[in-house]
């Protein structure tokens, strides 16, 4: 038996702009809420590897793993927490615009 | 201070019209981010957590008030309207966007600056003495020196592609304020039957497995420097290992050959590197002595500076605790602090470097330094000038007195900003600095520095601080492991670990039970914290940071 499968997003830094975007199915979010959630292992790795070939888009793209709160992901380490936010000095990054 | 040449800026012209068009060939998609990446670290540009970061060079932490001004304008006009100095003397912006980086970089050119090897495996930028030039313990400035050393370092043909990053720290003074011991080279500089000379320590550096250098020569002539940090650095290129980043410092090499034989090396290899340097290294030393002559020094009146300090507490307790001993009768030398209690340490808005750079040009012959410590430096600034300076800096909240006190914090960015950061650091520093505000107990605990990294690479100099912390990710959750006795001075030493770690909200009561110790514990008011340490070793400083296993032993 394979060990049990997490949710899990696809997620980078835009290109131009260096900030932190999830992949959807159509494209990429700046919005957590509306990043395409993978049960599926195998499912995961492909999203993974198309997302990887954008290269003209994003950097460094990697799955993390969420937690389903009902249908919406949530983060489930601190590093994956601040990315979503912003740093804790500063109104700054993704807090300033929400 | 050294001005750029006609040399100098067509080879930074060149550099930024390159990079200019490495940028546009990344977002055009012909370069992949793999072939890109080690372009753009050349070049000082990170990408962090939130965002890209510019680490741009402030060599051996020594600028101008046009210089700092221009930093200002780059904050406006790039990034969030502030910086963020930092313990290698440099200055970081945490918000560009890419495609302005190189406008960025033009700008910086326009005053002389740049970001050329902030990053990579190559000599790093040069840190010195930030109170060099002006403090009265100086055998002499080490900065025409450490410009030679940027001049030889940069884009040289042998060292782009090495091991691993390469850091070289020079002083001046025999009270170390450059942590040199704890740096791949460190320069001291000494003087021997009238002759001024360096000793050459090498292998130090804190990081994973920290190491206090080791002296390879007790005296080396001034002449012989270049060709000698040659052959240790190519030494080192050649033996050091690159099988494992880890392992790839030059700590790790004098570590596993021992010293005896790094030292038969660089002899063996000094002997053949010599003879190829033709002599034009000292032509241009002499030449850059002159770009840092001392400022004409007046004398006059200091009056105006004994009235305030008798007549006004505030700029007396500032005046206590941030200014240093001038080599210069009459003046002092300032330390603004870029630390007020709840602030980030090491930012600076760009409203406040606005006002250091016009400062500067008032009162400080138009100097300014950046410390590793993290905070701002006029190193010349004649005593009756204090009280107006003093009041100028307090409209802008930098007239913080607590250098080298205990909320005169080093912390790296951390998990804040920092990809490779474990934890956060600023907002720990923040408590700390704050609690003890609260407490108005800073003045009275003393000289106490505490020092934060956000992981084992040691940005924040944990090992050397008197209280060191180290955030650390402790199955998901951030965990403090606390070390004390550290020393980054001329007595340089390894911090010892106390135990197990601390989560955040235990930290700053941890912390505050081991200022409480030491407060009981001291002689008198006069036996400084670190000195407290060394007489009575970790033991009871242990005890209270651990009380419950005191009381499980009862």
């Amino acid at each position: 038996m394979s060990k049990s499968f997490t949710p899990k997003v696809v997620t980078a830094n835009d290109l131009l702009k260096g900030d932190v975007i999830y992949q959807t199915a159509t494209g990429w979010t700046r919005d957590l809420a509306d990043a395409e959630i993978l049960t599926d292992e195998a499912h995961a790795d492909l999203r993974l590897i198309e997302g990887s070939q954008q290269i003209a888009d994003v950097v460094g793209v990697y799955l993390m793993d969420v937690a389903l709160d009902g249908t919406a992901p949530q983060t489930t380490h601190f590093r994956e927490a601040f990315r979503a936010k912003g740093p804790s000095n500063y109104v700054h990054g993704k807090q300033e615009v929400a | 201070m050294y001005t750029y040449n006609d040399f100098d800026k067509s080879f930074i012209a060149t550099r930024n019209a390159q990079f200019r068009d490495q940028v546009e060939r990344r977002i055009d998609g012909s370069l992949t981010e793999d072939e890109f990446k080690p372009l753009r670290l050349m070049n000082g540009l990170y990408l962090q957590l939130h965002a890209y970061m510019l680490r741009v060079a402030i060599p051996y932490g020594t600028l101008n008030g046009g210089q700092m001004r221009q930093l200002a304008f780059i904050a406006d006009k790039w990034d969030k309207g502030y910086g963020h100095f930092t313990t290698r003397q440099n200055i970081q912006y945490n918000w560009p966007e890419l495609r302005d980086v190189p406008d960025m970089l033009d700008a910086l050119a326009k005053v002389g600056m740049h970001a050329i090897q902030t990053s990579g495996n190559t000599i790093r930028n040069v840190t010195a003495d930030h109170f060099a030039g002006a403090s009265a313990d100086e055998i002499a400035d080490p900065r025409p020196v450490a410009e030679l050393i940027r001049q030889w370092s940069t884009d040289h043909p042998e060292f782009q592609f090495m091991p691993r990053k390469f850091k070289i720290a020079i002083t001046g003074s025999p009270n170390d304020r450059a942590v040199t011991r704890a740096h791949d080279i460190g320069l001291r500089m000494v003087e021997k039957d009238g002759e001024a000379g360096f000793e050459v320590i090498v292998g130090g550096g804190l990081g994973r497995t920290p190491m206090i250098g080791k002296v390879i020569t007790d005296f080396l002539p001034q002449e012989d420097l270049l060709p000698y940090l040659e052959s240790v650095v190519s030494v080192w290129n050649q033996i050091g290992r690159r099988d494992n980043k880890y392992k790839a410092r030059i700590k790790i090499t004098v570590h596993e050959h021992g010293i005896e034989e790094i030292r038969r090396l660089v002899d063996e290899r000094f002997a053949i590197v010599k003879g190829s340097f033709s002599g034009i290294d000292q032509v241009r030393l002499a030449e850059y002595k002159t770009h840092f002559a001392a400022p004409d020094f007046v004398v006059k009146s200091e009056a105006v500076f004994k009235d305030a300090y008798h007549s006004d507490p505030i700029f007396r307790s500032w005046a206590d605790t941030n200014l240093s001993a001038h080599k210069a009768d009459g003046y002092s030398i300032v330390s603004i602090s870029i630390k007020k209690h709840g602030d980030t340490p090491g930012d600076a808005t760009s409203d406040q470097m606005r006002l250091m750079a016009d400062l500067a040009e008032a009162y400080g012959h138009n100097e300014l330094r950046i410390s590793h410590e993290q905070n701002v430096i006029l190193p010349h600034v004649h005593k009756s000038d204090l009280p107006a300076l003093h009041a100028a800096l307090k409209e802008q909240g930098l007239a913080t007195a607590n250098i080298g006190l205990i909320s005169d914090i080093i912390a790296c960015p951390g998990m804040d900003y920092c990809a490779l950061a474990t934890a956060r650091s600023i907002p720990i520093a923040q408590e700390i600095a704050t609690r003890f505000d609260d407490l108005k107990l800073e003045h009275d605990i003393g000289n106490l520095k505490i020092k934060i990294s956000g992981c084992i690479n040691a940005c924040g100099h944990h090992h050397v601080g008197h209280i060191g912390i180290l955030g650390l990710d402790r199955a998901g959750v951030e965990n403090y492991q606390v070390t004390l006795g550290g020393d980054h001075t001329e007595t340089a030493k390894i911090g010892d670990r106390a135990g197990r770690g601390f989560e955040a909200h235990e930290l700053v009561p941890a912390i505050e039970r081991v200022v409480d110790t030491y407060l009981a514990l001291r002689t008198d008011k006069d036996e400084e914290f670190i000195e407290t340490y060394r007489r009575l070793g970790l033991a009871p400083f242990k005890a209270a940071l651990y009380p419950e296993a005191q009381a499980d032993a009862a």
